[in-house]
C-alpha cells in the first residue's frame, strides 16, 4: 500500500500495528479450506493442490496475505480449497483481476490458477499482458489439453487432429505451445512441471514464487475422463527417460533412462547425440536460464517421437528466469515520486483550479 | 459617426473554422472572459470525427458555440445569430446552425480558389459574392492578411503568424461586446512564458483584431453589450463534464479516506476521464490503462476486492464488454462504480454524437437478476456532485453503481460554483473487523441496510474465498440449493431498492407541486428542458420539470409526485427508455418525446413537440369524454 489510508490503518491495525508480525509454524493441511473438494476421483488437479498446500509454509507468508485468484474451469474451483483469501472470477479474467489486486496490496502474495482454455482462449489477452507488464504474480497455468468442465471439447492447446465431442472429425487448429507464448510475450518466468511428478512440482512452485515477476508454471494436469493418458508418454515409467528432460541451471542437458544420452548445440541448431567416449557432459548444451535465445530454442522441443528425425525430448523445469521491473513496483514507484514531486495534495486548490471569479 | 451600444440579454456565437485554426481555444478564452465579466453561460464544442482531416476541407471543420447572457443561461443555444467562419468549408458545414438575418465574420482569405475547392462549392461559385447569403449580414475581413500586417516588423516565422490569426478574430469579438482584454493577455503571457516572442505577437494581433473594430467603419455602431447575470453569490469557474467527474472522483477520495483505482481503456468521449486521473496521482489515485475494456473493469475489481475503491470508465460499446464482469461485482456485493459516457450507437455508432441510449442496458443490461444503482448527472457541473454520489453508494452499499453521463455535457461547459472541501460529506466505509477467536467469519452476514462487510485481505481470521458462483446465505459457500438462490436473488434486489432511504426524495425543478403537466427529463436534457418549462410557464401553460438524477432505485416518492399531474411527458435522447423505466416500475401513464440525431434538442423544437403532444393529449380526451353519446 502506496497511501497512509482507512485501508492501510485497517490491515496494520488489524496485525496489532504490525505488518511484520512473526509468520506461524504452517504445515500444509493450514492451508485446506473446509470444503469438500469436488474434481473427479483420479483428477490430476489433486495432486497439484496437495504440492501447493504442502509448498505454502515455506514461501514465508502469513495466510491472511495469501489470495488465491482463478478463472473459470475445472481448474478455477481450487481457491475454494484454499484457507486463505480467495476470488473465483470469471472465465478468462484472473490475471487481469489479479493485476488490479497486485498494483494496489503489493504486499500480498497473489496467485493466479487458470487452465489452457482459460489462459489461452478467452483470456489469452491478460495473459500475454500480464506477462509482458511482468505483475508480480504466481500464475499455475494447468494444461489438460482438453475442455473439462463443459464435458470435452477441444482446448487451445489440444493437438490438431483431436477427436473430441465438438470435433468428431478431428480438430483442425494448431495447437498453441504455451511457454512460446509466454517467452513470446516476454515472460521473464517460464516453466514446466506435470501432476505426475509431485516432488519437482513441488519445487517447481517454490521457485516460482521466489522470482519477482510474472512467475508462469505451465503445468501438465490429467484429465482422467476426458483427456486421460494425454500426457502419458511423459508420465509413464517406461516411456518417461526417453522423452522428458529435467533442466537445471548450470548442468548439461542429459536424459534417458541410463543417464546417457544429451543435447547438443551445433551453432544454433539442437542435436540429440549419444554420450560416448567421443561426447562427454562438457561437450553438451548447458542450461542457462538466463539465455532467453534458448529459452525460445527449449521451448520448441515441442513435438512427438511420430514427428521423426529430430525429436526432442519435452523439457521440465525453469526453461527461463530473469529480473526485470515489475509493473506493481513501477507503480507504487511512480506513484511514491508523484507524491514527493508535488508534495501534500491539496484538494480546495484543484477544486478552484487555475481561473475563478466571484460573484458578489 | 457617432457609436452606441445596444444591450441585449442573451447571445450565442459559433467559431468555426479548420482543425488547425484554434476555434477551441479561441471558444474557451472568449469563455472566460465572458464568465469574469459576469455573464450566465453554457458552450458546445464540436471536433471533427477524422483525427487529422485533410485541411480545408468541410470533414475537417472543428467549431465552438457559446451562448451567454444576462439572464439565466441553461444550454448552448438552438442556433447562434454570429458565425464566424474562418474558411468556405467553416461556412458550409455551419450555416444551418445560423439564424436568419444573423451575422457572418467571414475570413475573406479563407474563401480564395483553393479553400473553395477544397470545400467542394461548384466550380466558379464564392457564396460572399453569388447572392446566396442575402439573408444575413456578411462582414468579410481578411483576417490573414491583417494578421500579416499586425506582424510585419516581427521575425517569427509565417507558420507562427499564421497561427495567431485566431487572436484576431478574438478581438474583434472582444471589441465588439465590449469585454476586457485582460484575461487572455494574461494566459498568453502565462502560455507562452517561455516564448516571450510568440506571446507578444499573439497580443499584438489580439489588440489589433480590437483596434479594427474600434477604428473600422463596418463595425460601428454593432458594439452589443450584455450586462451581468444575476448569478448566486460565490466562487465560480468554468467546467467540462468529464473534468467535473474527474474532480468528484477526487473529492470522494479524499472524503471517504481510501485510495482510489481506475481501470480504463481509451475511447470516445470518455478518455478525457482517464486522461485527467492520472494527473492527480498525488491524491492516492492509481489509474491503469488496461489491455481492454474487460481487463479494466475486471483489474477494478480486483482492487475493490483488496479494499481499494475499484472505478472503471468507458462508452456504450466498452460498458457492453464489462457486462458480465459487472454481474460478478453484483455477486461478489463489493463496491465498484462504472463510468459510461454515452454516445450514439447501436455498435461503434457515432462515437463523438450525444446519446441517452444506455439507460436500459445500465439497469438490464445483465445476465442473471443483476441489480445495480443508476445515476445520472444533468449538467456538466452536476457531474461532480453526481459522481461522489455514486461513489458514496457503491461503498457504503457495497454495490456496483453505474453513472451514466453523456457526451454532450462530458464536453459542454459551465460555470461551476465549486464547493470547499470543509463543505463535502464524508463517506463511511466500514470493513469487517478482525473476527474473534473460535469465531467463524460469515462473509455475507448483512447488516439493517443488508448490505455485507467489506473483508479484505491482510487481516487475519477473516480468509475466506467469494465467486461468481451463487453463494449460500452469510457462509458465501458455493450452492445449489433452490431456496438460497431465491432468498439471495431477493436479498440483492432489496439491497439495491434499500438504497431509496439514503437517497433524497424527488423534487419539482421549476413550476408547481402538482398540476396540469411535468416534463420528467434525466442527465444531460437538464439545460434544455428548464428553459422549454420556463418558456410555457411564460406562454400562461401550467408546467413543472422534475428532472431524475437516481435512476435506480427511483426515489421513493416518485409515483406520488407523478400522481399530482395530469399529463406526465418524458423527452428523451433515445427511443424511448426512462418513459419504459416509468410505465413499467411505478404503472404510470407516461408520453414519449424522443429524438435520435446524435444531437440535442433544441429549446424551441421541444417546445413544439410538447404542444403537438399536449395537443393530441387533450383531443383524445376530448373524444373519450364524448364517446358516450357517440355509442
Amino acid at each position: 500500500m502506496v497511501f497512509d489510508t482507512i485501508l492501510s490503518k485497517h490491515v496494520s491495525d488489524s496485525k496489532n500495528g504490525s505488518l511484520l508480525e512473526e509468520i506461524p509454524n504452517y504445515v500444509g493441511k493450514d492451508f485446506s479450506s473446509d470444503q469438500d473438494v469436488r474434481w473427479c476421483p483420479g483428477c490430476g488437479d489433486y495432486t497439484i493442490l496437495k504440492q501447493v498446500q504442502n509448498a505454502m509454509p515455506d514461501i514465508g507468508v502469513r495466510k491472511e496475505d495469501v489470495v488465491f485468484i482463478s478463472g473459470i474451469g475445472c481448474a478455477a474451483r481450487f481457491p475454494y480449497y484454499m484457507d486463505t483469501y480467495g476470488l473465483h472470477s470469471i472465465h478468462g479474467r484472473a490475471a487481469a483481476i489479479a493485476t488490479g489486486l497486485k498494483v494496489t496490496r503489493p504486499e500480498l502474495s497473489v496467485w493466479v490458477i487458470s487452465g489452457d482454455g482459460d489462459s489461452l482462449s478467452i483470456g489469452g489477452n491478460h495473459f500475454i499482458h500480464a506477462l509482458r507488464r511482468n505483475v508480480n504474480v504466481n500464475y499455475l497455468l494447468f494444461n489438460n489439453e482438453i475442455y473439462g468442465l463443459t464435458k470435452g471439447q477441444y482446448s487451445p492447446t489440444s493437438p490438431q487432429g483431436s477427436t473430441t465431442k465438438s470435433t468428431p472429425f478431428g480438430s483442425l487448429d494448431h495447437a498453441f505451445n504455451p511457454l512460446s507464448v509466454a517467452l513470446g510475450a516476454d515472460g521473464t518466468f517460464v516453466a514446466r512441471a506435470m501432476d505426475r511428478d509431485p516432488k519437482h512440482l513441488n519445487e517447481m512452485i517454490l521457485r516460482a514464487n521466489q522470482h519477482r515477476g510474472t512467475s508462469m508454471l505451465e503445468i501438465y494436469q490429467n484429465c482422467i475422463v476426458f483427456n486421460d493418458g494425454a500426457f502419458g508418454l511423459f508420465t509413464d515409467k517406461q516411456s518417461r527417460p526417453a522423452e522428458t528432460i529435467y533442466l537445471e541451471h548450470g548442468k548439461p542437458l542429459i536424459f534417458g533412462k541410463d543417464k546417457n544420452r544429451g543435447i547438443r548445440l551445433d551453432s544454433y541448431k539442437p542435436e540429440v547425440v549419444d554420450l560416448n567416449d567421443d561426447i562427454s557432459p562438457d561437450d553438451l548444451w548447458i542450461h542457462d536460464e538466463q539465455d532467453s535465445y534458448k529459452a525460445h530454442l527449449l521451448s520448441r522441443f515441442f513435438d512427438t517421437p511420430t514427428s521423426g528425425e529430430g525429436h526432442f525430448p519435452r523439457p521440465f523445469g525453469v526453461l527461463y528466469a530473469v529480473e526485470r521491473d515489475c509493473y506493481d513496483d513501477l507503480v507504487c514507484k511512480q506513484n511514491l515520486a508523484i507524491l514527493e514531486k508535488k508534495g501534500e495534495p491539496d484538494l480546495d486548490a484543484l477544486l478552484e483550479g487555475p481561473e475563478t471569479w466571484e460573484v458578489k | 459617426m457617432t457609436k452606441h451600444s445596444e444591450y441585449r440579454d442573451e447571445v450565442t456565437i459559433r467559431f468555426a473554422g479548420d482543425s488547425g485554426d484554434g476555434m477551441q481555444l479561441t471558444g474557451t478564452l472568449f469563455t472566460n472572459t465572458s464568465a469574469l465579466h459576469g455573464n450566465d453561460l453554457r458552450t458546445l464544442p464540436e471536433f471533427p470525427a477524422e483525427i487529422r482531416a485533410p485541411a480545408g476541407t468541410v470533414p475537417g471543420v472543428s467549431s465552438f458555440q457559446l451562448h451567454f447572457g444576462s439572464k439565466e443561461i441553461m444550454t448552448p443555444g438552438d442556433i447562434c445569430e454570429v458565425l464566424v467562419a474562418m474558411n468556405s468549408a467553416a461556412l458550409k458545414a455551419n450555416l444551418d446552425r445560423l439564424k436568419r438575418g444573423g451575422t457572418i465574420i467571414a475570413n475573406s482569405s479563407g474563401f480564395d480558389k483553393k479553400n473553395l475547392n477544397l470545400a467542394k462549392y461548384p466550380e466558379g461559385k464564392n457564396p460572399l459574392t453569388d447572392g446566396s447569403l442575402a439573408d444575413y449580414n456578411v462582414i468579410e475581413v481578411d483576417v490573414t492578411k491583417l494578421t500579416k500586417d499586425a506582424l510585419a516588423d516581427s521575425n517569427l516565422s509565417n507558420k507562427d503568424v499564421e497561427r495567431s490569426k485566431n487572436m484576431f478574430v478574438l478581438g474583434l469579438l472582444y471589441w465588439m461586446y465590449d469585454r476586457s482584454l485582460e484575461s487572455t493577455i494574461n494566459f498568453l503571457d502565462k502560455k507562452f512564458g517561455k516564448k516571450p516572442e510568440i506571446a507578444a505577437a499573439n497580443i499584438k494581433v489580439l489588440k489589433a483584431g480590437w483596434n479594427y473594430g474600434e477604428t473600422t467603419e463596418t463595425f460601428a455602431s454593432r458594439q452589443v453589450k450584455v450586462k451581468q447575470a444575476s448569478i448566486a453569490p460565490g466562487k465560480y469557474r468554468n467546467i467540462t463534464g468529464n473534468d467535473a467527474t474527474v474532480l468528484g472522483l477526487v473529492a470522494a477520495t479524499k472524503q471517504s479516506g481510501l485510495p482510489l483505482f481506475f481501470g480504463s481503456y481509451p475511447i470516445t468521449p470518455a478518455s478525457d476521464i482517464l486522461h485527467g486521473l492520472s494527473r492527480h496521482k498525488n491524491f492516492g489515485i492509481t489509474t491503469f490503462q488496461a489491455e481492454d475494456e474487460i481487463a479494466a473493469i475486471s483489474a477494478s475489481i480486483g482492487a475493490s476486492f483488496g479494499g481499494t475503491l475499484g472505478v472503471t470508465s468507458s462508452s456504450g460499446p466498452g460498458v457492453a464488454l464489462k457486462g458480465e464482469a459487472l454481474g460478478l461485482a453484483v455477486m461478489l456485493e463489493l463496491p465498484l462504480v462504472v463510468i459510461n459516457v454515452q454516445r450514439a450507437g447501436p455498435s461503434t455508432g457515432m462515437p463523438t454524437k450525444t446519446e441517452q441510449s444506455d439507460l436500459l442496458q445500465a439497469v438490464y443490461g445483465r445476465n442473471g437478476e443483476s441489480p445495480v444503482a443508476v445515476v445520472a448527472p444533468k449538467s456538466p457541473a452536476d457531474c461532480f456532485e453526481t459522481i461522489f454520489e455514486a461513489c458514496r453508494i457503491s461503498l457504503e452499499h457495497m454495490i456496483p453503481v453505474m453513472y451514466l453521463s453523456d457526451g454532450y455535457i462530458a464536453n459542454g461547459s459551465e460555470p461551476w460554483r465549486y464547493p470547499q472541501v470543509s463543505d463535502l460529506p464524508d463517506i463511511a466505509v466500514k470493513f469487517a473487523p478482525k473476527s474473534k477467536e473460535d469465531e467463524k467469519f460469515l462473509p455475507y452476514k448483512r447488516d439493517e441496510r443488508l448490505v455485507r462487510d467489506w473483508a479484505v485481505p491482510g487481516v487475519p481470521g477473516l480468509e475466506h474465498r467469494v465467486g461468481g458462483l451463487e453463494k449460500q446465505d452469510e457462509t458465501g459457500n458455493v450452492s445449489y440449493d433452490p431456496a438460497n438462490h431465491q432468498k439471495m436473488t431477493d436479498l440483492r434486489r432489496n439491497k439495491r431498492d434499500k438504497i431509496a432511504d439514503f437517497i433524497p426524495e424527488q423534487e419539482v425543478d421549476s413550476g408547481n407541486e402538482q398540476g396540469d403537466v411535468l416534463l420528467v427529463g434525466w442527465g444531460g436534457t437538464y439545460g434544455t428542458i428548464r428553459t422549454v418549462a420556463h418558456e410555457l410557464r411564460q406562454e400562461g401553460m401550467d408546467v413543472s420539470h422534475a428532472h431524475i438524477r437516481y435512476l435506480s432505485p427511483f426515489p421513493k416518492n416518485l409515483a406520488k409526485l407523478f400522481s399530482g399531474f395530469k399529463h406526465v411527458i418524458v423527452p428523451e435522447i433515445n427511443d424511448g427508455q426512462l418513459v419504459r423505466l416509468i410505465r413499467a416500475e411505478l404503472e404510470i401513464k407516461a408520453t414519449a418525446i424522443n429524438k435520435v440525431e446524435g444531437l440535442p434538442f433544441g429549446v424551441e423544437e421541444l417546445k413544439s413537440r410538447i404542444h403537438n403532444e399536449l395537443e393530441m393529449l387533450n383531443s383524445k380526451e376530448n373524444s373519450e369524454l364524448e364517446l358516450p353519446h357517440g355509442i
